[in-house]
């Protein structure tokens, strides 16, 4: 999560609104090449930085239940209205949550009725002390329906929490559910906006905070409430002078706990800021473990690690100390409350205005007064970062969708595949227009290629052929048809995709193979895997198709990642292809060894190639030479070099090194 | 990084909790002491309030004496404060003992990482080490907090308490014979089989977070491929799971609380049932009773605590067996005994049968390579991924140490050499620049501190980037983020070649790194990097065939073999696997 503000301006990719969309960056290192002097061949490595800090935030987020890493509980924005879509969101089970208001309300009465009763029976002890003999019968009496008191609201507590339990839990199903189906109506213009380790902690870290938080907090919030209530009024009916002196620990009690906090948060903030450095300096650190130990800086790294960490320890001790210390000034205040009731009412008992029995039953409800106090201070906290993450996760719930599906049409027939730009104007920032009056004509069959430097404009160019984002003026037309006005379904499964960022899910090489044809026999999967030669390195993977693969994994190279996504592709046959980038980590002599797999692949579809690589675009029918958003040259590979143009330039210089 | 947790390892994680504080909350054993004697002091006063309060009744109250009740009431108030004060101080000192062990687990994983060679920083990946330092740590740290505030506090409060009210009347030592071992079995078995349920939900949390992760970073794919109903179902399942574990542990978690109150509140039952037997016996005092009301409800508050806390130990044991992990790994690259100091040669690298393998893996990723490079010589060395050629770089800097056969660097051993010579002998300049948060000078003088500007300005000439940190605001004084992020790729790696330049080391690697520079820039680089490296090797690994032209040899790497060795013009004709790359990068009918 941390430097994405970073990534987002400074270096070359700040500029490429069209890389930045994709989270493509890898081109702009391309690009480097291809255009000299161009700021670019800055995406590569930060688009890995970025993807492998938001795993490890993600992950170590995850980690356990409660987080652990405690991050200061953000405040929310607003709470009331927050409440209240907490409330909608709850009120799915309005009926079982009002039985289990109506448990906790017996349950906490019963409760609170116990110690006044035991009062009574201790009474009949002292009078019988100080009279003849006590009442055994009374006694026993009341002691059993004290007994079957507490049974009851046993049973009633454990009712009434283990129904809120599943009240909770299936909502924060039902809340996954909404956030999931989000995901997939959201336009990708919102996704491509959002930091992604932002998005993804909304959608991980913060509801499982939110599950959590509330697990832990509502039926305790409950219960806590309405025994504060309880035990005020069952004190004040005992008594209402001993009830009012006890209470005058209570703003005591408030302010000592406002005195403390007030301290201890500028030391909590400093140990956050300490725990960042720290953070900060191992990542650094262990990110450039092979810098430090070839230059023979260890020692140096040591030092600073060092002083950050004894700074660290000196404001953690502050904000621990200060954390601490509220327990026992607790139980001090706690104590206190203990002895102004025993020696007032020590001093009430003996004028003869208060019973041992009812003094004993004060003592009881104090205990039980300050008990839920305290804990309801923490589970304020608690509560209160759970609706700061159920704020961001509403935020995303409420975030604009992308425009509404045209109504299906009747199917048209096999698609030919003519695909035209047809004057087609877009931006991503309103007030940067990226491209202007575009017009391509790819006719059926035909391999366009696409070349530029970063920045041009040629990933957009995919975006809105697959719908990705919407044009702001023209049209793109499919065989003749407007593609807005045909469902984004349809249309996408009609064209075929080949990115550079090579997305596979979590699962095996086959299934992943087959994501775009679930319905692929094994002949077919095994046919796609051998023309582009996944099947070599399968081969020597120790669980062949078999083995589990996902998108931070390490047990197969980039190469080897976009040749699975070239056989995905290739098992989806579609009728039109896009190939971004597709071979861009693929080693060259590979690259020649899967050329016979590309042809096979791009025959009798149209397709889309953009390369940085000149020498995989040769055989292109038509190169587009794109520029600031702009078609600046058109034609074939040779009628390009003859016309001595940018292509031309381009292209001598990435092979002038050879031919010298 | 979870598969570390396995199963297998379950054992182990309590043994490595206990070591981990053994070893090092060891150094605090002293303050520790300090801390039961201040918590018991502390408990201690508590619990003499209900006895008082006893006295203040029986001898006060009773008796009609409220002198009486002025003294003992004096007396509570006089405890009380006995009770903040050395309560406060255990919260001092626990505070202090807690965060110097935390302070000192850091500082010696930082210190462990550091002496790692790149072996063990890849084996456990440096993600996976940055969580145990941070995360790890801290979850270590919580629990020995919890330790010393409270958890200290709940045995202690339990054995004090039950002496005091055993104190108040013996008699009635039934009550919490019964009530607190029963306490302890049920609370005890709910947290036995909560643990395995929350472990359980954690990787089905990972599971839900691992499908919505994929759907997000591959939305593109998903809508591609048109895949959303299948992953809503996928998703669907997962979510289901995770419901379903997480009400059985909401619903464990319910059970608790009001099981505990009906423990606690049934006992003060008995105690009332049988203390009015004792009483009308003449045994006891009210006092006493009320007393022994006050010490059980406190008892059975310390058993809660105790086990809550108990339930906390799982967590922090995951956590301690992952640091321990970390502290127990040695660095497979040792400094030798008595390393040699002064070397005859200057400039030279050989390789002498060299064969290499991963610890545990089956086949050598190289396999007998020899070469020499003498000062003034480029060594170049190319082929496909997965070859073997950045392995080969990392033996030299000692990133790794040969499996069989002998790297000599200025004729020696790079094994017999001490570590500080050996790496200010050598310029590595590796695939991806790594620039460290600070100024381009301080990136700069990484290798040579004393550096002066016109040294740092020479070297960025060379390195052909002398341009662009002139046109920034702040020349050699730029800020530099974390990683360089704030400069491009080829930015980086110039910045990245200066500093090996300034560094003058008498070998210079460079693994990869002109890949990220246009052709242009390379060419001109090289040309201007040829007169400074008159006196040092140079070994150049590449996979552009126009980077390593001009090299005096070229080692091509097939499947960590030498499949071929030359200059240029023989390899081209002479090595098929040389003539296949060149022919893949030229298009066919280039070859020159």
């Amino acid at each position: 999560m941390s430097g994405n503000g970073e990534h987002q301006n400074g270096n070359g990719n700040g500029h490429d609104p069209a890389g930045n969309g994709n989270g493509n960056g890898v081109r702009a290192g391309a690009n480097g090449r291809g255009a000299p002097g161009c700021n670019g061949g800055g995406g590569d490595d930060d688009e890995q930085h970025l993807l492998t800090t938001t795993g490890r935030a993600a992950r170590r987020g995850s980690f356990g239940p409660g987080g652990g890493h405690g991050m200061p509980a953000e405040k929310s924005k607003d709470f009331k209205g927050s409440i209240k879509r907490l409330g909608q969101i709850l009120g799915a089970e309005k009926n079982l949550l009002i039985v289990v208001a109506l448990l906790s309300v017996a349950s906490v009465s019963l409760v609170v009725i116990g110690p006044r009763l035991l009062g009574q029976a201790t009474d009949i002890i002292v009078s019988g002390v100080t009279g003849g003999g006590i009442d055994f019968g009374a006694l026993h009496r009341k002691l059993l329906i004290v007994a079957a008191i507490y049974l009851g609201s046993w049973a009633l507590a454990y009712g009434q929490a283990w129904l809120l339990a599943g009240v909770l839990q299936r909502s924060m199903f039902g809340l996954r559910e909404q956030v999931e189906a989000k995901i997939h109506r959201l336009p990708l213009s919102y996704i491509d906006r959002q930091a992604r380790g932002d998005l993804l902690s909304r959608v991980t870290n913060d509801i499982d905070n939110l599950a959590q938080s509330l697990q832990q907090t509502t039926s305790q919030i409950l219960t806590n409430l309405l025994t504060l209530i309880g035990v005020l009024v069952m004190m004040f009916v005992i008594d209402p002078i001993l009830a009012a002196v006890a209470f005058v620990t209570v703003p005591t009690s408030v302010i000592l706990m406002k005195q403390i906090g007030g301290r201890a948060r500028p030391r909590f903030i400093s140990q956050w800021r300490y725990t960042g450095a720290l953070n900060g300096q191992a990542e650094e650190v262990f990110t450039g473990h092979a810098i430090v130990k070839s230059y023979g800086r260890q020692a140096d790294v040591e030092q600073r690690f060092s002083a950050d960490n004894e700074q660290l320890y000196q404001a953690s001790f502050g904000a621990q100390f200060m954390a601490s210390l509220i327990m026992p000034v607790m139980v001090f205040m706690g104590n206190l409350q203990f002895i102004l009731i025993a020696v007032v009412g020590g001093l009430r008992i003996a004028s003869g205005s208060l019973t041992v029995g009812e003094m004993q039953a004060l003592i009881q409800y104090a205990r039980q007064f300050s008990m839920p106090l305290s804990h309801l201070a923490s589970m304020a906290a608690t509560f209160q970062s759970g609706i700061a993450s159920l704020e961001r996760v509403l935020e995303l719930l409420d975030a604009d969708e992308q425009s509404p599906e045209p109504e299906a049409t009747a199917h048209p027939g096999p698609v030919k595949g003519r695909v035209v730009f047809d004057d087609v104007h877009f931006a991503y920032d309103p007030a940067k227009p990226l491209i202007e009056g575009l017009t391509v004509v790819a006719e059926p069959g035909q391999t366009v290629a696409i070349v530029g430097p970063t920045g041009a404009g040629k990933t957009t160019l995919v975006n809105l052929l697959m719908r990705f984002y919407d044009l702001d003026g023209g049209r793109i037309t499919l065989d003749g048809r407007d593609i807005a006005s045909i469902p984004r379904h349809e249309l996408r499964s009609e064209i075929g995709m080949v990115l550079q960022d090579t997305w596979l899910f979590g699962g095996t090489i086959r299934d992943n193979l087959a994501y775009g044809n679930p319905t692929a026999t094994d002949e077919q999967i095994m046919e796609a895997a051998r023309v582009t030669y996944v099947d070599r390195f399968v081969h020597s993977l120790p669980d062949g198709y078999d083995t589990v693969i996902n998108d931070e994994g390490d047990n197969i190279s980039a190469g080897e990642k976009q040749l699975i996504t070239i056989a995905r592709a290739f098992l989806a046959d579609p009728s039109i292809l896009i190939l971004d980038e597709a071979t861009s980590s693929v080693d060259t002599r590979t690259e020649v060894l899967i050329q016979e797999a590309m042809n096979r692949l791009r025959s009798q579809r149209t397709s889309f190639v953009i390369a940085h690589r000149l020498s995989t675009i040769r055989g292109a029918d038509v190169i587009l030479v794109m520029d600031g958003g702009r078609i600046v040259e058109q034609g074939s590979h040779d009628d390009l070099l003859a016309h001595d143009g940018p292509y031309a330039r381009l292209y001598s210089a990435q092979f002038a090194g050879q031919a010298t | 990084m979870r598969a570390a947790s396995s199963p297998l390892s379950t054992n182990r994680q309590p043994a490595a909790l206990r070591r981990l504080l053994r070893s090092h909350l060891g150094p605090y054993r002293r303050v520790l002491a300090l801390v039961i004697v201040l918590q018991a002091v502390q408990t201690t006063a508590t619990l003499i309030l209900p006895h008082l309060n006893a006295n203040l009744l029986d001898s006060g109250v009773l008796q009609g004496d409220n002198s009486g009740v002025w003294r003992e009431g004096g007396l509570m108030v006089a405890f009380s404060f006995v009770q903040i004060a050395f309560a406060a101080a255990a919260v001092w000192f626990g505070a202090r003992m807690t965060m110097a062990f935390a302070r000192d687990v850091r500082r010696d994983l930082f210190h462990q990482v550091t002496s790692y060679s790149a072996r063990e920083v890849g084996r456990f990946g440096a993600p996976s080490l940055i969580t145990r330092i941070t995360n790890d740590v801290q979850q270590v740290q919580q629990l020995t907090v919890l330790a010393a505030t409270m958890m200290l506090a709940a045995p202690l409060t339990m054995v004090i308490g039950i002496v005091m009210a055993l104190r108040e009347d013996t008699g009635l030592s039934v009550v919490p014979l019964v009530s607190v071992p029963m306490a302890g079995v049920l609370l005890g078995s709910i947290v036995y089989r909560m643990v395995p349920a929350f472990q359980l939900m954690q990787t089905r949390i990972d599971r839900v977070n691992g499908v919505l992760r994929e759907q997000i970073t591959g939305i593109r794919v998903v809508r591609a491929f048109v895949r959303e109903p299948q992953e809503t179902e996928r998703f669907e399942r997962a979510n289901a799971d995770l419901t379903e574990t997480s009400l059985r542990t909401g619903r464990l978690m319910a059970s608790m609380f009001p099981t505990v109150g009906l423990i606690v509140n049934v006992s003060s039952l008995g105690v009332l049932w049988l203390g009015a037997n004792r009483i009308d016996a003449g045994q006891m005092q009210i006092g006493s009773l009320v007393a022994y009301l006050s010490y059980l409800m406190q008892i059975l508050i310390a058993v809660v605590m105790g086990t809550f806390m108990v339930s906390m130990i799982p967590r922090a044991a995951v956590a301690a067996e992952r640091i321990v992990e970390v502290l127990d790994t040695d660095s497979s690259v040792r400094p030798p005994d008595h390393p040699v100091t002064e070397t005859a040669e200057h400039g030279t690298l050989e390789f002498r049968n060299v064969s290499f393998a991963y610890a545990g893996a089956q086949t050598a990723v190289l396999h007998d390579i020899s070469f020499k490079v003498a000062a003034g010589q480029t060594l170049a060395i190319i082929g496909s991924t997965g070859s073997g050629k950045t392995t080969l770089v990392n033996l030299i800097a000692r990133l790794f140490d040969a499996t069989e056969g002998t790297v000599l660097v200025d004729g020696v051993d790079v094994r017999q050499l001490h570590p500080d010579l050996l790496w200010g002998r050598i310029g590595y300049v590796p695939q991806r620049g790594y620039l460290f948060s600070g100024t381009v000078a301080s990136n700069l003088r990484f290798g040579r501190p004393g550096a002066t500007d016109e040294e740092l300005w020479d070297a960025l000439e060379v390195a052909q980037g002398a341009g662009f940190v002139q046109a920034m605001p702040d020349g050699l004084a730029s800020p530099i983020a974390q990683g360089g992020s704030n400069v491009s790729g080829g930015q980086r790696q110039r910045l990245s070649i200066a500093r090996a330049l300034v560094a003058r080391p008498e070998i210079y690697v460079f693994d990869d790194s002109f890949s990220a520079l246009d052709l242009a820039t390379d060419a001109r680089l090289r040309a201007a990097l040829t007169p400074r490296t008159r006196d040092a090797a140079v070994v150049i690994v590449a996979q552009r065939v126009s980077t390593i032209i001009d090299a005096d040899e070229i080692l091509v790497l097939e499947d960590g073999e030498v499949v071929g060795r030359g200059t240029h013009s023989e390899l081209v004709d002479g090595c098929p696997t040389y003539a296949e790359i060149v022919a893949s990068q030229l298009g066919a009918g280039a070859v020159a």
